[in-house]
This record gives structure tokens, C-alpha cells and sequence, in this order.
């Protein structure tokens, strides 16, 4: 499979630009919570990555932390980026919200939010449950969530 | 004279809602001031249910999803793990791969039109796009046993090889199908009243659809050139010769119309696979307890409704830690709210049918 | 006079066979329950209530011109449940769609039957362990036929209307045991 990830060039322009931000091996980039407005505001409307489309926005949950993940491919470039923020804090995990930028962001962090209890900030009446019921108690997805399954 | 809004439930149980579904409208007169879909109504769980099962097992999960291309989907799960696991998967099996994706492709797209020429109001159309649909599906079934949920893909490769009577078969229907086609071209698209009740009819300008991460036959309504499987090819697609088709305005005529090239481009790649088909094995020497390193990954393909997408994490354990799917009919829908906006609730019917949405994949 | 299951009064008049069969299946002398559920049997309005995948093959591939159910008489599918006979449950059915299928039951004018559809309706299927699942449609509603399958094939839909059909013109054969 062919390679579609940043050229080195690129991505060298990137630490300088925000020297706090992590490369791994494969190219993913992980990212303070404080930074990503503004790294993600770079690589969109900056022409030389354009990566203007959000393609994935989930989360996971680890021992000690979680971790929000976002993809985002570039129409007239034909990149794709991989960039993730760690959450250490376990009992409020918030992080700001994309949807100023992305309209697509919106139903993608609801979801998140609904099965998995992260706060996405600075976005009036955002989030809110959209699939399960309003009165639902807890988030399916954490680890630690208890349920009945219907198997007798 | 004070006039106020009211709301109508275009409820959870519809005949042309495609599933379980609601919408509530606020409606001023007969014109949507502003609509808000609910989603949910099938939700089941299976990110919740796929921690709980080893790899190979939540297969069968994903044909549940989108059940109307069913290989596709198996297909963007397969290879997410794949790409964690570094497995190559030999030639022939990728070639079968294209094939029956292909053919659920064209299967997929036979339903959104029949369905939307169902919708608009014209249910002669639906009799004559399932009854092409049967043939397809007595070609997967010589393949994996099943009509819709096939669970045909396995992590390295495919679970069995093409049986002798396939070939003269899918030969039959790549000579029968351009004309079928031709009658749908004829039938539904040449129809005065449905041209009237589509074009002009739910605009979506190039920059929304970027920004609200719509993808498939959506994105290419509007104009915008990307095909997963031209932008980055995966398999073995940079080996064939189609074209993607595009629209022009983004309306709904447009939409539909794209399907029914899309179709046509599709029967072609077949057409080209069987004659490159090599000989070798469908299978890549997978261990029988697969326990893909630690770390995560993501990977895409080009379903019928969009891009679909699977992000895998595993902590070295038999059975996944978290798996999150990428469903495009979800994000397509997202953008409904404001699509509706301003038009009647007859064209909200229309514009729904356009998107082209499976409840299964939505709610997950 | 006697009406009895063997003799029909016109054997007394004819004894030629062809006219005696074609009057025997066209005439029947019976109380007014058993006619009305001739013309209910031979008639069933479906509600098709397609919830997930079982509703392409259980709905709509079996009305479609291969499986054709309009042979027997069944391919007119109401949107309402108010006009309608035989609720067909396809599909899995979640926490949040409970309270309206048992409304949409409900709101069913008697006589009516229902069908649970593919392995979801009947016990919850692949998803039984799930959060948001309940474990078939038979805890909120009565059932009438069962027909299993992921999906099941649309002769088993056909089948599974017969046999409803045969309930209705026999309630006894439901105490028998099929093969």
C-alpha cells in the first residue's frame, strides 16, 4: 500500500512551529489539549497541508488516562494525519470542542460524549445525548460501566 | 393575522424513514423552519459487544451494520487489522476481494434506487431493481452460503475460493446488466415528475460538504473529485481503469444519478478482475489465536455510502481492547438538520431518500 | 337439516363429481366466525414493521416479483398500523424503540397476529448481551409465529404466513406437533 502520510519537510514546519507537540514512529501526532485549536486551525486552512476534511473524531479509555483520536485527510493533497490528545484527568476529561471549525465535528462529539463521557467545551448546549435516551444513566463504554445483558 | 410553528413527528415508524427513524419538523404551513433528526432507535451496542469477542468474531457484527453491501463492510474491519498486524494478503485473495466488493457495490446502489423511486412515489421502479438484485445474490450466495449477512472476509484473506459455476454466471450478468440499466435510465430517470421532484431540490455547496466530513456519493454530487479508491488507492485498485462520476449542482437528481454511473463503472472493474484473476492461495498464514501487537490503527475504504472506516486498539490480548467504525450513512446524516431547512415535507422525503442511509450503520 | 363435515346437502341433489367438488369449495354452510375467518385467512393486511436487516429479505425481497407474496394474497403492506392484520417484526428491537412498539401494538384493531422475524425478534440473536437489546419481542408483545434464521429466506416468510393462515382456520392445529 502507498505511503500518504506528511512529507518529512512538512512535518519538520510543524515542530517548529509548535515545539510542544509529539511525533511518533508512524507519524502520529499527539497534542496538548491547550494547542489543538490552534494546530488544527494550521493545518487546515494552511495551503501547503490543506487537510480541510475531519474524517474520524472517537475516543479510548486507558488505566490512567484517555485519549481523544482525530483523522483528517486533505482533498487536494492526498494526505491523511493521524493526531491524538491525552486526558489525564479521569473523573472530568474535557477537551475543547472542534465544531467552530468542522460542522462534522458536531454529531461525532455528541456521540463520543454519549457513550463515553467526554466533555467537548467552549461550544453553547454542546454535547448532548443523541443516541441513547436523555435519562440514561452512565456512559456505555468506559470500562467500568455495569450492566444486565439479556442472556438467561 | 399571528400564525405560529407547529411540530410534526415524522416518526420512528415510516414507511420511507429506511428503518427506524425520527424526525421532528417544526413546520410554518407546509415549510420546514427547522428539523431535528433522532437517531438511536437501533442502537445495539456493538462497540460494547466487540470488546467482549475475540478478532475473527466480530466479523459477523460488522455485516450487521450496513446490511445491504455487507462485503464492504466485513472488508473495512479486515483491514484495520490487517494494518496493525502487518499481514499481507496474497494476490488472488485481494482479487476476490474486488469482485464481490464490487458486486455488493452495485447490489447496495440497486436498493438506494429502487427505494428512492419507491419514495418519490413511483413503486414500479422498486420491482424492477430487486428483481436484478436476485441475481447478484444468487452469485454471493455460490460464494459464502448467504444472501445478505455473509461474514465472508477473514483477517489475511477470504474464507473460500470461487466455486466453478460462478464464472459462467457472473459472465451472464456482465453481459445482461448495461441493458438493465438502460431501463432504469428509462424508466425512473426520464420521468418528467421525478426530474421536477429532484432537481433544484436540497443544494449542498462544495464547501459545506467539506466541512461537515460528508463523503461517497454526497460528496461527489456537489462536485468534488474524491474517490477513495482513485485518491489513495488501497488493494488493488491502481491496477483498473474507471471513471468516477460527478455532479454538478449537488442536488438530489445528482445524488441519484451518481449511482447509477457508479453501477456502471463498477460492472467494469469486474469485468477487469476476472481477466487479471492470478492463481495462488486466499489465505496469508495467520496464527488460529491472533494476538496483534499493542497499538492502535485506522484504516479506510470506499463503501457504497461513503467512507467507512475502522479504528482498531489492542493490548496484545485475543480480544480486542476498543473498536470504533467510522459509519459514513452517521456523519452523512448530520448534516439533515440544515439541509431541510426552508423546504417542503414532501421534499424532505426526497432529500432523505438522496442521502442514501441505512439505520444499521447509523446507530450502530 | 344435518350439516356435518362429510356430507354437503348438495351430494343429496347430484351424485356427478365435478359438480359436487366445485360446490363443495365454493359453498360453505358454517357458523358466521368460521366465514369471516375464511375471508381474514385468505386476506392478511401485513404491518410491515422493518426494523434492521431482516426487513429487506422479510419485507421487501418477498413481496418483490421473485417471492411474490401477492400469490397469496398478502402483498398489501399498510403504513398504519390502524388498517392493518399481521404486525411482522424484523429486527432487533433496543430499550429506546420499546414503549412504541408495544404502542404500535396496541393501536392494532383485533383480530390481530403477530410474527417475530429472524433471531433478534425472537430471543435478541447475536446482540443478547447487550446494554441497549431487549432479549426478543415476546416480552412486550404476544406472539403468533416464529420464524428463525439471520436473516431467514423469504420461502420461510411464505411459510410462516401459512402457517398463520392454518391458525386462523384451525385453532386446534396449533396444539399439534410439527415436524
Amino acid at each position: 500500500m502507498a505511503n500518504f502520510q506528511l512529507p518529512a519537510e512538512l512535518m519538520q514546519a510543524l515542530l517548529e512551529k509548535f515545539p510542544n507537540i509529539e511525533v511518533q514512529e508512524n507519524q502520529m501526532v499527539i497534542v496538548s489539549a491547550d494547542d489543538l485549536i490552534p494546530f488544527m486551525s494550521e493545518v487546515k486552512e494552511n495551503p501547503d497541508y490543506a487537510l480541510d476534511l475531519l474524517t474520524n473524531l472517537t475516543a479510548a479509555e486507558y488505566n490512567d488516562h484517555f485519549e481523544t483520536v482525530y483523522n483528517l485527510i486533505s482533498i487536494t493533497n492526498g494526505f491523511d494525519l493521524m493526531v491524538k490528545v491525552k486526558l489525564t484527568d479521569k473523573d472530568n476529561p474535557s477537551v475543547p470542542s472542534l465544531c467552530p471549525l468542522w460542522g462534522g465535528a458536531n454529531w461525532q462529539e455528541r456521540e463520543t460524549y454519549d457513550l463515553m463521557g467526554i466533555n467537548f467545551t467552549d461550544y453553547p448546549g454542546h454535547p448532548t445525548r443523541i443516541l441513547l435516551l436523555d435519562t440514561f444513566n452512565g456512559h456505555p463504554l468506559r470500562k467500568d460501566f455495569k450492566w444486565e445483558g439479556g442472556r438467561e | 393575522m399571528k400564525t405560529q410553528t407547529y411540530t410534526l413527528n415524522l416518526g420512528p415508524q415510516h414507511p420511507s424513514t429506511h428503518g427506524v427513524f425520527q424526525i421532528v419538523l417544526e413546520l410554518d404551513g407546509e415549510t420546514v423552519v427547522k428539523a431535528t433528526p433522532v437517531p438511536g432507535y437501533l442502537h445495539r451496542g456493538i462497540e460494547k459487544l466487540a470488546e467482549a469477542r475475540t478478532y475473527a468474531q466480530v466479523i459477523p457484527y460488522t455485516d450487521r451494520m450496513d446490511y445491504m453491501a455487507g462485503m464492504l463492510m466485513n472488508w473495512g474491519y479486515v483491514a484495520a487489522v490487517e494494518k496493525l498486524m502487518g499481514i499481507e494478503v496474497p494476490e488472488r485473495a485481494e482479487y476476490i476481494r474486488v469482485i464481490v466488493g464490487e458486486l455488493s457495490r452495485i447490489a447496495s446502489h440497486l436498493i438506494a434506487t429502487g427505494a428512492y423511486a419507491g419514495d418519490i412515489g413511483g413503486l414500479t421502479g422498486f420491482i424492477y431493481t430487486f428483481r436484478d438484485r436476485e441475481d447478484i445474490l444468487d452469485m454471493l450466495e455460490m460464494i459464502s452460503g448467504s444472501r445478505m449477512t455473509f461474514s465472508y472476509f477473514r483477517i489475511g484473506g477470504v474464507a473460500e475460493d470461487f466455486p466453478a459455476e460462478f464464472f459462467p454466471a457472473v459472465k451472464k450478468f456482465i453481459e445482461k446488466f448495461p441493458s438493465c440499466c438502460d431501463e432504469y435510465d428509462g424508466l425512473i430517470t426520464g420521468n418528467e415528475i421525478f426530474q421536477v421532484r429532484t432537481k433544484k431540490v436540497g443544494v449542498i455547496t462544495p464547501e459545506a460538504a467539506i466541512n461537515y466530513s460528508l463523503s461517497g456519493p454526497v460528496l461527489r454530487g456537489s462536485g468534488i473529485n474524491y474517490d477513495m479508491r482513485k485518491a489513495r488507492p488501497y488493494s488493488v485498485y491502481d491496477r483498473f481503469d474507471f471513471e468516477v462520476p460527478l455532479g454538478c449542482n449537488g442536488d438530489c437528481f445528482d445524488r441519484y444519478r451518481i449511482r447509477i454511473l457508479e453501477m456502471r463503472q463498477s460492472l467494469r472493474i469486474v469485468e477487469q478482475a476476472l481477466e487479471q484473476l492470478p492463481e495462488g492461495p486466499i489465505m496469508a498464514k495467520v496464527p488460529k489465536v491472533l494476538k496483534p501487537p499493542a497499538g492502535d490503527a485506522y484504516a479506510e475504504i470506499e463503501s457504497s455510502k461513503g467512507l467507512f472506516g475502522a479504528y482498531v486498539v489492542s493490548d496484545g490480548s485475543p480480544k480486542p481492547y476498543r473498536v470504533h467504525f467510522r459509519r459514513p450513512s452517521f456523519i452523512n446524516l448530520g448534516y439533515l438538520g440544515k439541509l431541510c431547512e426552508g423546504w417542503k415535507i414532501a421534499d424532505v422525503i426526497a432529500i432523505l431518500g438522496s442521502i442514501d442511509i441505512v439505520l444499521g450503520e447509523v446507530d450502530c | 337439516m344435518e350439516v356435518t363435515k362429510d356430507t354437503h346437502p348438495v351430494e343429496k341433489l347430484t351424485n356427478d363429481p365435478v359438480v359436487v367438488n366445485e360446490v363443495k369449495r365454493l359453498v360453505h354452510i358454517a357458523p358466521l366466525e368460521k366465514v369471516f375467518n375464511l375471508a381474514r385467512a385468505h386476506s392478511l393486511w401485513p404491518f410491515g414493521f422493518g426494523l434492521a436487516c431482516c426487513a429487506i429479505e422479510g419485507l421487501m425481497a418477498t413481496n418483490m416479483a421473485r417471492f411474490d407474496i401477492s400469490r397469496f394474497g398478502y402483498e398489501v403492506m399498510r403504513g398504519s398500523p390502524r388498517q392493518a392484520d399481521v404486525m411482522l417484526v424484523c429486527g432487533t428491537v433496543t430499550h429506546k424503540a420499546a414503549p412504541f412498539v408495544a404502542r404500535l401494538y396496541e393501536q392494532m384493531a383485533e383480530p390481530k397476529w403477530v410474527i417475530a422475524m429472524g433471531s433478534c425478534a425472537i430471543s435478541g440473536g447475536p446482540f443478547v448481551d447487550s446494554y441497549h437489546v431487549v432479549p426478543g419481542v415476546d416480552k412486550l408483545i404476544p406472539v403468533d409465529a416464529y420464524i428463525p434464521g439471520c436473516p431467514p429466506r423469504p420461502e420461510a416468510v411464505i411459510e410462516a404466513f401459512l402457517m398463520i393462515k392454518q391458525k386462523i382456520l384451525d385453532p386446534k392445529v396449533v396444539n399439534q406437533i410439527r415436524g
